[in-house]
């Protein structure tokens, strides 16, 4: 039967002693799909990203990657996974191209094709000037291309990544996400975790988890429209004496300071808008502005954390 | 076969790369045998030793319990031939051979001299010296005591200036009691002990620790593959280490190796696999390096002194003793020192064979089915 995903999850679990690190994930992700999987840390996505990879074992559930079906039949399917781990792993005193050498002898590519392919894929994670330098000698960012060059190596159809852009600057991250998109068009299906909201844009689709669980997923964009007009910015002096201010109004769920200002969550915009202004003015205090904001992924995740098993879903 | 042979590419040129692994393999034994070589020897008592009374008389018996009460000799073996006694010693089960001639009581009625023959066994020096000492005074106490018995039935004093018991002693296979006859044998089997178990459970250890491990399983890499990868380039070592050892000993220490160079290879070979096996299965319970090093720990001190390599077995109490026949090392020095030393062939070997095969099986077992390639 072909399914029309390439990766799917039924009721994963995965237990340690008494922790339920994964509690009955069910995920699925496309042909020429990029995946976000957004939590906070200890939400389980290193501990499912393992279990997908085949590195964990399930304690029960099972997953189904292009057409494969683990944990019976893990071996067959790890042709066809990348997976980039979020600790460096790769062997630091082997040189870059000794590395890539390895996985490619490894997953018994034939030789021509191998040096080939190795070639190539220097060239596309831009290492091809470090290929004689140690792994261990490399910049963080040039590491996690490293390893995204040998998670490459065998052409899987499903790339996993936990955490990729963990510890890399910027530029690096920007050079990582366009290799990552490249990839998509070839018909790769790709599983990124993150704790890092503004990444989360990237995706075609974020899966929030948190406590094991995926707590909501779907498309970013949609995501952030179901906190439409439910985000102020306030922008008052001194902060602290407003932040209280803000709080104490019947209508703020939360407040967070965002740099110079305030964002605050409110049940409808109505209300606090004008009473917020009267309150500062009583108490003495320099209003500068106060109006809506569009939400960011990261007031949805917060709001989905607070009000976590709400009827989201 | 592809996935195999970069497995160990791998392996050779890492341990190749790491400066400590290096130092461990190839500079530690060299260190460790220039200064075990000039060890000192120490006391001993109870040493097995077999007898051959060919007299059998009252005569012969009361010469058997002088050396009794000496406390050097525990009467373990009781032989029928020069042969039998001969094969005792150089398959180690006894030290010392004591043989008495036909004649010997009939010698000592007539008044005259009988001699008495004690081999030792050189290729432990520390044993020997003491029981070299020990097999004169013996005899000479016993032959006192004749000579006094006799003076005083004869109620004379002629004739008497020989002793009438003549103790001839002979060191077998050191005459000169070189303490690097002993040692150069056992320090093979420690540094193939240290290499093996410590080197294999890190190796992988070490891959678990600096989280390759994690890159490497969800490679289609097979298990065996994995572990024969990682064992073959210490197996490598270990036969480069047993020759090393073995070049220093002759050339430097002039310990000759009198037995057969295949049968001390092949025999080396079966010694290695329970120490791999106990290698890899320290590596399954060990989480880092550092933990892997504690757990050697436990098993790498009663080995070095538990196995006779430094104490001779018999110094040990008893329950000491017990600790030390659980070690695989304890028959491998054994088989070693006769071999290299006493020149001894399998066919004198082949209970401590034994023992290591059954060694390897329980030990190789236990490891195959606790080794698994995942996380978890």
């Amino acid at each position: 039967m072909e399914s029309e995903f390439l990766l799917e999850t039924h009721d994963l679990v995965k237990t340690f002693g008494a922790l339920r690190a994964v509690d009955g994930l069910n995920l699925q992700v496309r042909p020429g799909e990029m995946v976000g999987l957004v939590g906070p840390d200890g939400a389980g996505k290193t501990t499912a990203m393992r279990l997908l990879c085949g590195a964990l074992h399930a304690t029960s559930g099972s997953i189904r990657l292009a057409g494969y079906e683990y944990p019976g039949q893990i071996e067959q399917a790890r042709g066809e996974i990348g997976y980039l781990a979020q600790r460096f792993s790769l062997y630091g005193d082997l040189t870059v191209k000794e590395n890539l050498d390895f996985f490619g002898e490894i997953f018994e590519i034939p030789e021509k094709e191998r040096q080939q392919r190795s070639a190539d894929l220097l060239r596309f994670a831009g290492l091809s000037e470090f290929a004689e330098r140690p792994a261990a000698a490399l910049s963080g960012g040039m590491q996690k291309k490293l390893g995204l060059a040998c998670a490459l190596v065998h052409q899987p159809k499903v790339l996993l990544l936990d955490e990729p852009t963990g510890g890399v600057d910027p530029v690096a991250r920007q050079e990582f996400w366009q290799l990552l998109i490249g990839l998509l068009r070839g018909g790769s299906a790709v599983l990124v975790s993150t704790p890092y909201m503004d990444e989360a844009m990237r995706f075609n689709r974020v899966i929030f988890m948190n406590h094991g669980k995926a707590l909501t997923q779907g498309i970013p964009r949609n995501l952030m429209a179901r906190l439409a007009d439910r985000i102020l910015e306030l922008d008052a002096e001194p902060q602290m004496e407003a932040k209280a201010i803000a709080a104490s109004d019947p209508e703020v769920e939360d407040v967070h300071t965002f740099g110079n200002y305030l964002h605050l969550r409110v049940s409808t915009a109505e209300g606090p808008t004008t009473r917020i202004p009267a309150r500062l003015a009583e108490a003495g205090l320099k209003l500068n502005h106060l109006y809506p904001v569009p939400p960011t992924l990261e007031d949805v995740f917060i709001h989905l954390l607070e009000t976590e098993g709400a009827g989201y879903g | 076969m592809r996935r195999f042979r970069a497995m160990i590419k791998k392996e050779i040129t890492q341990m190749l790369r790491d400066p400590r692994t290096l130092f461990f393999i190839f500079i530690m034994p060299i260190l460790q045998l220039m200064l075990m070589g000039y060890a000192n020897n120490s006391d001993v008592k109870n040493i097995a030793t077999v007898v051959f009374d060919q007299s059998n008389t009252a005569e012969s018996r009361d010469l058997i319990s002088a050396f009794k009460s000496t406390e050097y000799y525990a009467f373990d073996y009781i032989a029928t031939s020069d042969t039998q006694v001969n094969n005792l010693i150089q398959g180690g089960q006894a030290k010392v051979g004591i043989i008495i001639p036909p004649d010997y009581s009939s010698q000592l009625a007539a008044g005259k001299s009988a001699q008495v023959l004690v081999l030792i066994d050189g290729s432990d020096p520390t044993i020997a010296s003491s029981t070299l000492s020990a097999a004169q005074l013996a005899g000479q106490a016993r032959g006192a005591k004749i000579l006094a018995e006799t003076l005083s039935s004869r109620g004379s004093t002629l004739g008497t200036n020989a002793s009438p018991v003549d103790v001839r002693t002979r060191v077998l296979y050191n005459p000169d009691l070189l303490g690097a006859y002993n040692i150069v044998p056992g320090l093979i089997a420690i540094i193939l002990f240290q290499t093996t178990v410590n080197l294999t459970a890190m190796s992988i250890v070490r891959e678990r620790e600096r989280g390759t491990i994690e890159q490497l399983i969800v490679t289609p890499i097979r298990n065996w593959e994995l572990v024969l990868a990682k064992i073959i380039p210490y197996i490598l070592v270990s036969f480069a280490n047993t020759i090393l050892i073995l070049v220093i000993g002759t050339l430097w220490f002039q310990v000759p190796i009198r037995g057969s160079l295949v049968l001390l290879f092949v025999l080396t070979g079966l010694y290695l696999l329970p120490n791999l096996g106990l290698g890899l299965l320290i590596s399954t319970m060990a989480k880092t390096q550092q933990q892997a090093q504690m757990m050697t720990m436990p098993i790498m001190l009663p080995s070095m002194m538990l196995s006779g390599f430094i104490f001779p077995m018999a110094s040990l109490p008893l329950f000491l003793q017990a600790v030390g026949y659980m070690l695989p090392l304890t028959y491998f020095i054994i088989i070693l020192r006769s071999l290299v030393i006493k020149g001894a062939g399998l066919e004198l070997l082949i209970p401590q064979t034994f023992v290591l095969i059954g060694f390897s099986i329980v030990l190789l077992t236990l490891a195959a089915l606790r080794f698994k390639k995942s996380l978890d």
